[in-house]
């Protein structure tokens, strides 16, 4: 197990640059300049000016050798620092800067990703803590009412985009009845209880989006999967020793059905960190989602780059880590 | 082939009239449309230590009629009797807790055994659920049996996909053994296994028969094993036992024409007799269980087919001490049927050839 997961993160390594690479050079090949949203009245000169002030006068596998190195060496020594408090980890000099705010974008991230935990975190947590006792049950009691209705009530979830879903909740809940606002606010500091509820309300609806979204997914996943299992043999042999029907679905069938279950939940966690960008957008909460939209709109390359191989960073992580979840969860299968 | 003779012992399993029909829904509503009566009101005795075989080709509803006697499906209708208690109207809980008398062996030893637990998690799992052992206790216990069955004990902790399939039935074997039952089901324990193999689990359950006094219902398709292992046999057709009779009788003076046209399709290990032995072929498909014929079950494949098998259906009749078929020849004429059956060929559309007589 060891030498197989330390195989696969070498391995990753040319599979990263190869992903940094191509987004750069797709950035480099699209339309669009950082400079087109200054004034026209600035002469060329000046505008040559600044395009070179920003790094964008050398050849493009120089500012690719550029940004790698920085991203690498100098970004992951300032968020160590940043983390555990010890200031001589830095490597001082230059960091990879926004075009747009012209601060290092690691910063900016860092000050993104926490609204984006809290409400598409929360969300795909409440969806699994949802999904998973409905599964269980649809599948237990198939064809009954309760699976009829999770069943529909999954549909509905799966194939309603949240552009839908988030404007329908927006008109119900804060324009008709009045019960959430529609914008967040994100310069709330919640320092007091008053406050606390007042964020509570504002993240209720882009969660409870979130939630349908994801939960429809992971009960459609849970059902399959317990339904497999229920019909499998070693069901019927736990209920001929005699075991209670608890055990039987709780303990038999539900551990095995949990293993593909669980490897799904793990591929989906990047998506928490990528943030749900449209939804984000609809309720106007400042993550990571509306800051990457934000970054494309602007030409802002250093920022759609980075943050582009930081999802491409986790999703190759929590691909490695469900590979070995399942190992782990299923004695069937071993590595090396 | 040492019979013990039935009359003389205690009858331990006894199933009157068992019917077991699953329900067909369909339509746009899923109602009920119609049901598969794949165990038609089958009535047997199986008496305390002895072995019955039950026979029968593949869908006549012999591993339902093994999983209803241990009321792992619920019976449609009748009554299963082990060892004096009525199971079929017992709770849920009731059962459940009767079920160390009555354990059984599955076919497919892969799939029946959970992948995710160890061969030691396997076999204790019963006497967690039934009785109060402290570890040790339990944990000699499955050395015990592991011993019983011929595993190594060092693959105590091992998971069942390590096995082989004579080892993962050996497996299945130990862990119904666990808790001490007097009656064990082998739904076709010997199926999926390789002929090189089937004989040492064969021989094994005969071995822990002999040991532990259990009682065996031995459901298979492979009559030389059946032979082997049964004292007595019944034979099975579309959801009804057709045949009922002790080994040698059975194999060697068969009365229905079904168990005749079972039988002849054993093949010869001498090829030099291989060559002249004449098979009763049977025409045509096994008719659906949902949908059977108005008379007789065996009445549209039958070479002996008479003009009553298409509407009556035959009682079952006794016709020697522990011998009772159903058949319309038996029926009319006592045990001097079997001419009445030579009688009536020429009534057939389709003459057969070589009925063995």
């Amino acid at each position: 197990m060891f030498t197989f997961t330390m195989r696969r993160l070498l391995l990753a390594i040319p599979t990263l640059l190869f992903i940094a690479l191509v987004i750069f050079l797709l950035l480099e090949l699209s339309p669009g300049d950082p400079m087109s949203d200054m004034p026209l009245t600035i002469p060329p000169e000046v505008r040559q000016q600044m395009r070179l002030a920003l790094g964008l006068g050398e050849a493009w596998y120089i500012r690719f050798y550029k940004w790698l190195y920085l991203f690498s060496v100098v970004e992951p020594s300032h968020v160590l620092a940043n983390m555990t408090g010890y200031d001589w980890l830095r490597v001082e000099g230059q960091r990879i800067l926004s075009f747009q705010t012209r601060s290092p974008v690691a910063d900016i991230i860092a000050q993104r990703l926490p609204q984006t935990l809290w409400v598409v975190g929360l969300s795909y947590l409440f969806g699994i803590l949802v999904a998973v006792p409905i599964g269980i049950y649809s599948a237990y009691r198939q064809y009954s009412w309760f699976d009829q209705a999770g069943t529909f009530v999954s549909m509905v979830g799966f194939s309603l985009p949240t552009f839908f879903t988030g404007p329908l909740l927006i008109l119900i809940c804060s324009i008709c009845v009045g019960w959430f606002p529609i914008i967040s606010d994100t310069t709330l500091v919640v320092d007091s209880w008053a406050n606390f509820l007042k964020q509570l309300r504002q993240m209720a609806m882009p969660v409870f989006v979130l939630t349908l979204y994801n939960a429809a997914q992971i009960t459609r996943f849970m059902r399959a999967s317990m339904l497999d299992n229920l019909t499998q043999d070693y069901v019927r042999t736990a209920r001929a020793k005699g075991m209670t029907e608890r055990i039987v679905v709780l303990v038999h069938v539900l551990r095995n059905s949990l293993i593909p279950v669980v490897t799904v939940i793990a591929l989906g966690i990047p998506t928490i960190f990528t943030g749900a960008i449209i939804t984000e957008q609809v309720f106007r909460v400042n993550g990571l989602g509306a800051l990457l939209i934000g970054a494309i709109y602007g030409s802002d390359i250093p920022m759609v780059l980075t943050l582009s191989v930081v999802f491409a960073i986790l999703i190759v992580l929590f691909n490695l880590i469900a590979d070995i979840l399942y190992a782990v969860l299923d004695p069937r299968i071993r590595y090396d | 082939m040492t019979a013990p003779h039935p009359t003389a012992q205690r009858p331990l399993v006894q199933v009157r009239d068992l019917k077991l029909h699953f329900p067909i829904y369909g339509g746009f509503f899923r109602r009920r449309i119609g049901e598969v009566k794949a165990v038609d009101g089958i009535s047997f005795d199986i008496y305390e230590g002895e072995t019955l075989g039950i026979v029968g080709e593949s869908g006549c509803g012999k591993s339902t009629a093994g999983r209803a006697v241990l009321r792992l499906y619920e019976a449609t209708e009748g009554s299963v009797t082990i060892d004096g208690v009525d199971i079929s109207t017992l709770s849920q809980e009731a059962l459940r807790k009767t079920r160390p008398m009555m354990q059984m062996v599955f076919q497919d030893p892969q799939a029946s055994l959970n992948p995710r637990m160890t061969v030691a998690g396997i076999i204790g799992e019963p006497l967690d659920e039934h009785t109060r052992l402290s570890g040790a206790e339990k944990l000699a216990r499955i050395y015990e049996l592991m011993d019983a069955v011929g595993l190594n004990r060092d693959f105590a902790n091992r998971y069942p996909h390590a096995f082989s399939g004579g080892q993962r039935q050996r497996i299945g074997i130990a862990r119904a053994l666990a808790l001490n039952p007097r009656f064990i089901v082998c739904d076709e324990p010997i199926a999926a296994l390789d002929v090189s193999i089937q004989a040492q689990v064969v021989n094994l359950l005969e071995e822990l028969q002999e040991k532990f006094g259990l009682t065996y219902m031995f459901i298979s398709h492979d009559l030389s094993m059946v032979r082997h292992i049964a004292d007595r046999v019944a034979v099975m057709y579309l959801g009804k036992i057709v045949e009922v009779a002790p080994v040698s009788r059975l194999y060697d003076a068969p009365l229905h024409p079904y168990t005749e046209a079972l039988l002849s399709a054993v093949p010869e290990p001498d090829p030099s007799l291989e060559g002249t032995k004449q098979r009763i072929v049977l025409k045509g498909d096994v008719p659906s269980p949902a949908n059977p014929p108005k008379g007789c079950n065996f009445c549209t494949r039958c070479p002996k087919v008479m003009d009553l098998c298409r509407t009556v259906k035959p009682s079952t009749v006794e016709v020697a001490p522990g011998h009772s078929v159903a058949c319309h020849l038996i029926n009319q004429n006592g045990i001097a049927g079997r001419t009445g059956g030579h009688e009536a060929e020429h009534n057939q559309t389709h003459n057969q050839q070589g009925e063995v007589a």
